[in-house]
């Protein structure tokens, strides 16, 4: 029971017990807004975790390992593109207003391809919370992952729980000072290191890593150096938890997204409970398995007890599942007494039916499905992805020019872009009604098609100009298209578009 | 007697506010939430002391960095001006033919061209450079004082009607308003008018007008009534009319005998600004 409840049974039973003098009932009142009782602020309190081991545990140091790896490691890979295109595998050129991932190139006109990749990364975020709870929270937010690594520092240079706890309360000797200068120092290193890898992925990392120590990188450079150092530092070296209770509206949003069947972190009350102290040689019958041990309290790195139930905290990392099983084991009960299981299996289970997991259900195929799809059509825009592209804009202002002879003159902007790495030549074409007239700005004859040098990586603008005689307008909208052809390798893309005109007024 | 009221399923003490059954808890703020309160104190005080702040009687504190949004526009005006100036000096020192040759040079003075036409034209001409009613469309074909790179170029540097000693001068008599032609001539010049492009007209009123247009039109629109470029006299047999082409518009511009004014540019603007706005009106479409 919860100690503010209790103390309010009690303030009820003291009122009617209580007398203050002859024939004067003691009301044992408080007043609610009282300074000694009121609370609009409460500090943190600082959390141990205690190392477990297990396969949980196990999986979420080859996790880090891996997505640390990555993280640091990727601005490296050189990946050769020929030209003068940078050979950074993974490069956001924000200077040349380009995103290089391996063998794709996007322009910054397909920013929709970046769109595409964060509905993806819902979907998938949707289906893993959807079958397995927060497992994203658990295992790879950076904010659980940084954490992690820093309380695995922690740990090298102060100890375990105990001895970290036993530190705090200690004095400030030369130990204490030289431990916590060693750790600090540690935790900024790796700050540094992550601020560092980040800005490495806006430019050429070996140059900016050169530039870096010599002192002549940008000063953006160095402000997001220093805003990413102490954003680490301070939020997976002294926020931790709070990140996720108070700033997180994930945490919130989650609770959406699972139902009864969700494999979640779960302590199984229907076996453990009742709990409480085993002693040697008593039987197991009559009595839950839980041995009120605190163990997987304790090993928390949220600071919650999973015996309370679904928690908006609980980040379902499982290390209370290992630190669990570990105990099981020690007293001979078969292990999972905290599991990844369902609410709705503990219902089973207590009505005697078998437990079941069903991964398949309506919400899990719909995410699946949107998943796939969204993923289908990334893959066919990417693989279908042409070299050249050609973008049409009408003119809209005004929307045409009747010219002194009745015809009527229509302007497009035409854009050709050459995503190759070398210069290429093209054929324009244009095909619309009779009696056509095609000029271009710059350019002297106009004969059909038009022959145009793109430079390499590069889009040319066209100011193309078409005008249609009196006589051959026949609708108010007509169609026109525009064609480009590489003569090379027969590459054509085309575009449809309108040529716009008004009824006459006579 | 106030008792605190406790959330059964939390043991969190409640606000004791309720809505629709939802009771809202009075959870404790974060310590450190306070902490960023104060913080955030703290930098208002400094951006006080280093920014523009306060308001006075007279003025404001300017704080100790000096920083000001106008000397900021200041130093990125010079930016952009610096920035332009090597292809600047390429415009500068290439013919307006040569420009229009050149796709990265055509590309630069067009976009240099289209925002110092919305900035000086595009209150006359339009933001398209479509025209009004007695300003002259610019898309068209239809060039008053001709519609080569160079002939824009002189326009825009002498302007039209005005007080540049070189402006492109032309004034069309007012022959109502001044009583040159009486008000049964001028319906008859009016009918003749509209007949000249196609329009329907009275026969007998532009048989009579026939001879008038001759003695009082045509020393300027020619006489077969297409306009003079050298008197920048418009064509009377196209379609297109600056002040319009109903009977009713022929008609009170012949009585008025209006002219715009367009500035002189040359003293405004530098060079470099000018040839970039040449070659975008000649590009808009209609250069000859």
């Amino acid at each position: 029971m919860n100690a503010n409840l209790v103390s309010t049974l009690k303030t009820v039973a003291a009122e009617t017990n209580a007398l203050a003098a002859e024939g004067v009932h003691r009301v044992d009142a408080q007043a609610t807004n009282s300074a000694a009782v009121r609370k609009d602020y409460v500090a943190r309190v600082p959390i141990y975790p205690k190392l477990v081991n297990g396969e949980f545990r196990l999986l979420k140091w080859i996790g880090m390992a891996m997505m640390l790896g990555v993280y640091y490691g990727l601005p490296w890979l050189r990946w050769d593109r020929g030209g003068t295109a940078p050979d950074q595998a993974v490069l956001v050129d924000l200077v040349r207003e380009r995103f290089y991932f391996f063998w794709i190139e996007i322009w910054p006109q397909e920013v929709y391809y970046v769109t595409g990749l964060l509905i993806l990364a819902s979907f998938l975020l949707f289906l893993v919370t959807a079958l397995f709870g927060r497992v994203w929270c658990g295992y790879a937010c950076p904010q659980t992952v940084w954490t992690d690594l820093y309380i695995l520092v922690e740990r090298l240079i102060e100890g375990d729980r105990s001895a970290r706890i036993r530190l705090d309360k200690s004095p400030w000797t030369l130990d204490k000072i030289g431990r916590r200068a060693a750790k600090h120092t540690a935790w900024l290193l790796i700050a540094a290191a992550t601020g560092g890898a980040w800005i490495f992925y806006f430019h050429d990392a070996p140059t900016l890593a050169a530039n870096l120590f010599e002192g002549t990188a940008d000063t953006t450079a160095y402000l997001f150096l220093g805003i990413l150092t102490f954003t680490t530092y301070w939020l997976a070296g002294h926020m931790r938890e709070q990140v996720c209770t108070y700033m997180c509206p994930w945490p919130r949003i989650q609770a959406a997204l699972v139902d009864h069947e969700t494999l979640m972190v779960t302590y199984r009350t229907d076996r453990g409970e009742p709990r409480g102290a085993h002693k040697k040689g008593q039987p197991w019958e009559g009595r839950g398995h839980c041995i009120d041990c605190n163990q997987c309290v304790a090993a928390c790195p949220m600071g919650i007890d999973i015996r309370d139930g679904d928690q908006l905290e609980c980040i379902n990392c499982a290390l209370c599942i290992d630190a669990c099983n570990d105990v099981m084991k020690r007293v001979n009960l078969p292990r999972g007494l905290i599991a990844y299981d369902t609410h709705d299996n503990i219902e089973r289970r207590r009505k005697g039916q078998k437990a079941r997991i069903r991964l398949i259900r309506p919400r899990v195929i719909l995410y699946a499905v949107m998943l796939t799809l969204v993923a289908g059509v990334m893959l066919f825009g990417l693989s279908t992805r042409a070299t050249v592209d050609l973008n049409v804009l009408r003119d809209r202002n005004p929307t045409f020019v009747r010219l002194a002879d009745g015809a009527i003159r229509n302007a497009y902007t035409v854009k050709v872009l050459n995503r190759g790495e070398t210069a290429r030549k093209f054929l324009l074409s244009i095909d619309g009604p009779a009696g056509l007239d095609v000029k271009i700005v710059g350019i002297e004859k106009v004969a059909a098609p038009v022959e145009l040098e793109v430079p390499a990586d590069r889009l040319r603008t066209l100011r193309v100009l078409i005008t249609i005689p009196a006589q051959s307008l026949t609708e108010e909208s007509m169609p026109v298209a525009f064609h480009v052809t590489d003569a090379a390798i027969g590459e054509v893309r085309s575009t449809s578009t309108v040529f716009l005109s008004e009824e006459d007024e006579e | 007697m106030s008792r605190k009221e406790i959330d059964q399923a939390t043991g969190t003490e409640t606000t004791g506010h309720e809505w629709d059954g939802i009771t809202e808890l009075n959870t404790p703020l974060p310590r450190w939430w306070l902490w960023v309160l104060y913080a955030c104190i703290v930098w208002a005080v400094g951006y006080w002391i280093l920014y523009p702040a306060w308001p006075t009687l007279t003025g404001y504190t300017p704080g100790i960095l000096g920083q000001s949004q106008r000397d900021d526009v200041a130093q990125a005006m010079l930016q952009l001006k610096s920035s332009r100036e090597a292809q600047g000096r390429l415009l500068a020192s290439a013919t307006l033919q040569q420009i229009e040759a050149d796709p990265n040079l055509l590309q630069f003075a067009r976009e240099a061209g289209k925002s110092a036409f919305g900035d000086n034209c595009a209150t006359c001409h339009g933001s398209g450079a479509q025209g009004f009613k007695g300003y002259p469309n610019l898309n068209d074909d239809i060039w008053l004082w001709g519609g080569t790179l160079d002939d824009i170029k002189h326009t825009i540097q002498v302007g039209v009607r005005s007080t540049h000693p070189d402006a492109r001068q032309s004034q069309m008599p007012a022959f109502g308003r001044d009583a040159l032609l009486e008000p049964k001539q001028i319906a008859d010049l009016t009918e003749y008018v509209v007949s000249l492009s196609g329009g329907k007209a009275d026969a007998a009123a532009v048989a009579r007008a026939e001879p008038l247009f001759k003695e009082q039109c045509a020393a300027c629109h020619g006489d077969d009534a297409k306009g003079k470029r050298e008197f920048g006299s418009p064509n009377l047999t196209d379609r297109e009319w600056l002040y319009g082409g109903t009977k009713a518009d022929i008609q009170a511009q012949i009585v008025n005998g209006r002219g715009g004014v367009m500035p002189t540019w040359g003293s405004r603007l530098d060079p470099m600004t000018i040839d970039a706005l040449a070659v975008y009106v000649h590009s808009l479409g209609g250069g000859e």
